[in-house]
């Protein structure tokens, strides 16, 4: 085990995967010689040299549409979108080409592709920097929808990912870049499309994804203190989407909750409830309850942001407000 | 403007191949028009009557591994490729047997087998797609030229700006085909582009020669093709081609184009390709009896494709659901 920071295990997958199959290439702003603004790829120039991490324009429609030709054409490339806020000025290339190409030539062409964005709020960067957009993607079929809450999971999602023969949009947590966790040595792949359970308690089932997890985690431990018991998953992958897992924990305590950074009409939550509703409406044992982002944009200011945001205080008072 | 020639460098051979191709072009695009009055084609198609040189010209220059990108003015593209017209006529019809199996229709045909990468609705996304297919043949240098047509009115979305760029920018075996044909949909060009020529007279935004060829003209196609892929195959970048041409009918079906001007419809159409092309072929020597039997063949070939379409099944409704991800379905949770 090393202990890595999610930033660290980014690159360390991209690493690991570029070096197992020469297909693999990477491009995006500033990613090579500046090694990423959020330095989450930094080293793969001088390992990998120029031809394979190469920096591209200020040219978002360009990055993804050259991302989409070179895997049709038999790469295997990861594309960076800096922002996912900066997917609006290219999701022509995303919803439209990438998404349906397989579909409607009839299944003649492959797209083993990723995008690879930071995701997410934390930063105080303001309404356009900030945003958690993961639903967008999730509402288009033909995209694959990932996104890692630790290190270990940021490795071995993306490596998963790298190899996946259709396209997958992984969000980064941007908030969680810094945060360090342990990984295991040696190659790691993980398995897209696989919920994982963090932790078990027998009151209440809570879903979260990305940089909600850590938040999700620390109130249960806070509300376990208070003789609470809750149980986390962290969802992961939102599609594929791991349903056997969310309705099997949710059963298990007839209680649900979910904690979501998009807005709150249409974000992920709002599907999976509506699973849980349709296939397991018997087990609940209380109206279920979702924790969002208000439907605004995100403030900037420190004060309105962490407001704005789920936090481990909003998410232990909802519960404990609500399970009475 | 590069001139037309009576004697080009090019093989005999080969312009009876383009002359071919040009006239099967021309009857598969006038029997799709015949199935849409008949009603039997659902939906849109764009037809490309009257720009048959420049699929000709552009695509008889290519090697068989180079890919083709094109838009939804797309049949000739890729037919010129070598897909079969059965195949794209049933995709026409809605058909299991057409080239898509009935999952993209008029605007996407493409057949990834001969390299017709696929026809792109969104204006400008294939220039960006295009690069894509270079960057694989720098990187594995294969030699392979990545050639993306797209009409006058793609010259003002910004995807052509991100391309040509960095396609400059990372020297990529790139040729970018822009057809115009003076209308973007049911405006004419010129009143919403602020140059003349709206793809030659941005070349240099991207430090490329700005190059204008007669796009009625398939052996002035043929040649400046030749030209660019041979500069892109030794590693000198990409290339910004305008095609002169003329859409003898409107953008769409739903068009009749009343808007163009009757002495301008009739002075292109006494420029129309084909009976140019014929003319200057037996000009040339090459005997009737050579290009009657070719018109006879193509007569022939289009009538069978017709036949195969129509009579082709209509797909499962299985289709629905596959094809989505890699696996075949559409499988999104456990």
């Amino acid at each position: 085990m090393a202990e890595l920071t999610y930033r660290d295990a980014v690159a360390a997958a991209i690493a690991q995967e570029m070096e197992r199959d020469e297909n693999v290439v990477f491009l995006g702003e500033d990613v090579a010689g500046a090694g990423g603004v959020f330095k989450a790829t930094v080293g793969l120039l001088e390992r990998f040299g120029p031809t394979r991490v190469r920096d591209t324009p200020i040219s978002e429609m360009a990055i993804l549409g050259t991302c989409m030709g070179a895997a049709m054409t038999g790469l295997r490339p990861i594309a960076e979108i800096m922002f996912s806020d900066f997917l609006a000025v290219c999701w022509d290339m995303a919803a439209n080409q990438m998404a349906k190409t397989r579909y409607m030539s009839g299944g003649q062409i492959t797209l083993p592709l990723v995008v690879r964005t930071a995701n997410g709020g934390g930063l105080r960067f303001g309404a356009q920097h900030s945003q958690a957009v993961e639903n967008w993607a999730m509402a288009v079929p033909g995209l694959k929808v990932v996104a890692p809450s630790s290190a270990a999971d940021a490795k071995g999602l993306l490596a998963a990912a790298i190899r996946d023969p259709d396209p997958v949009m992984f969000f980064e947590a941007k908030e969680l870049y810094p945060v360090k966790g342990e990984v295991p040595d040696g190659e790691l792949v993980d398995t897209l499309g696989t919920a994982k359970v963090l932790r078990s308690g027998k009151d209440c089932t809570i879903l979260a994804l990305g940089a909600m997890v850590p938040r999700a985690v620390e109130a249960a431990e806070r509300l376990a203190r208070e003789g609470i018991g809750a149980t986390v998953v962290d969802v992961r992958s939102l599609v594929p989407l791991d349903t056997q897992t969310i309705l099997r924990e949710t059963i298990a305590t007839g209680r649900l909750y979910t904690v979501e950074e998009n807005p709150r009409l249409c974000g992920w939550g709002a599907e999976l409830v509506s699973i849980v509703a349709e296939e397991a409406f018997w087990d609940l044992d209380a109206p279920i309850v979702r924790i969002t982002t208000p439907h605004a944009p995100l403030p900037a200011a420190q004060a309105l942001e962490d407001a704005a945001r789920p936090s481990v205080e909003r998410i232990v008072d909802t519960v404990r407000r609500t399970l009475g | 403007m590069t001139e037309v020639m009576t004697k080009p460098p090019i093989a005999e051979a080969t312009r009876i191949a383009m002359y071919e191709l040009q006239y099967r072009l021309r009857v598969f695009e006038k029997r799709a028009y015949d199935l849409f009055l008949q009603n039997l084609v659902k939906g849109t198609s764009h037809l490309a009557l009257g720009q048959e040189a420049v699929a000709a010209g552009f695509a008889t220059a290519m090697r068989p591994t180079d890919w083709t990108f094109c838009t939804y003015r797309g049949h000739d593209h890729t037919i010129a490729r070598g897909v079969s017209m059965t195949g794209c006529m049933a995709e026409l019809l809605g058909r299991a047997n057409g080239v898509l199996r009935g999952k993209g229709g008029s605007m996407h045909l493409g057949e990834a087998d001969k390299y017709a990468m696929g026809s792109y609705a969104i204006i400008g996304a294939q220039m960006c797609i295009a690069l894509g297919a270079g960057w694989t043949s720098q990187y594995k240098r294969t030699q392979q030229v990545s050639v993306c047509f797209f009409g006058d009115g793609t010259t003002n979305i910004g995807a052509f700006h991100e391309a040509l760029n960095m396609a400059a920018v990372w020297k990529l075996p790139v040729v970018f085909v822009c057809e115009n044909n003076m209308y973007m949909e049911y405006t004419p060009i010129a009143g919403v582009t602020a140059v003349k020529r709206p793809a030659a007279d941005r070349a240099a935004s991207y430090g490329l020669e700005p190059i204008v060829v007669d796009g009625n003209d398939a052996d002035a196609c043929y040649l400046v093709a030749e030209t660019a892929y041979e500069r892109a195959r030794r590693g000198e970048g990409p290339s910004l081609i305008e095609a002169l041409t003329y859409r003898h009918g409107g953008h769409s079906r739903a068009d009749p184009a009343t808007y163009r001007p009757d002495a301008e419809v009739a002075e292109w159409l006494k420029r129309d390709p084909l009976p140019m092309y014929r003319a200057r072929l037996l000009a040339a020597g090459i005997a009737e009896a050579t290009l009657a039997a070719i018109e006879t063949s193509a007569n022939a070939e289009i009538d069978r494709a017709t036949e195969e379409a129509k009579n082709g099944p209509l797909p499962s409704l299985d289709e629905i659901e596959q094809d989505t991800w890699a696996d075949g379905t559409s499988t999104w949770r456990n």
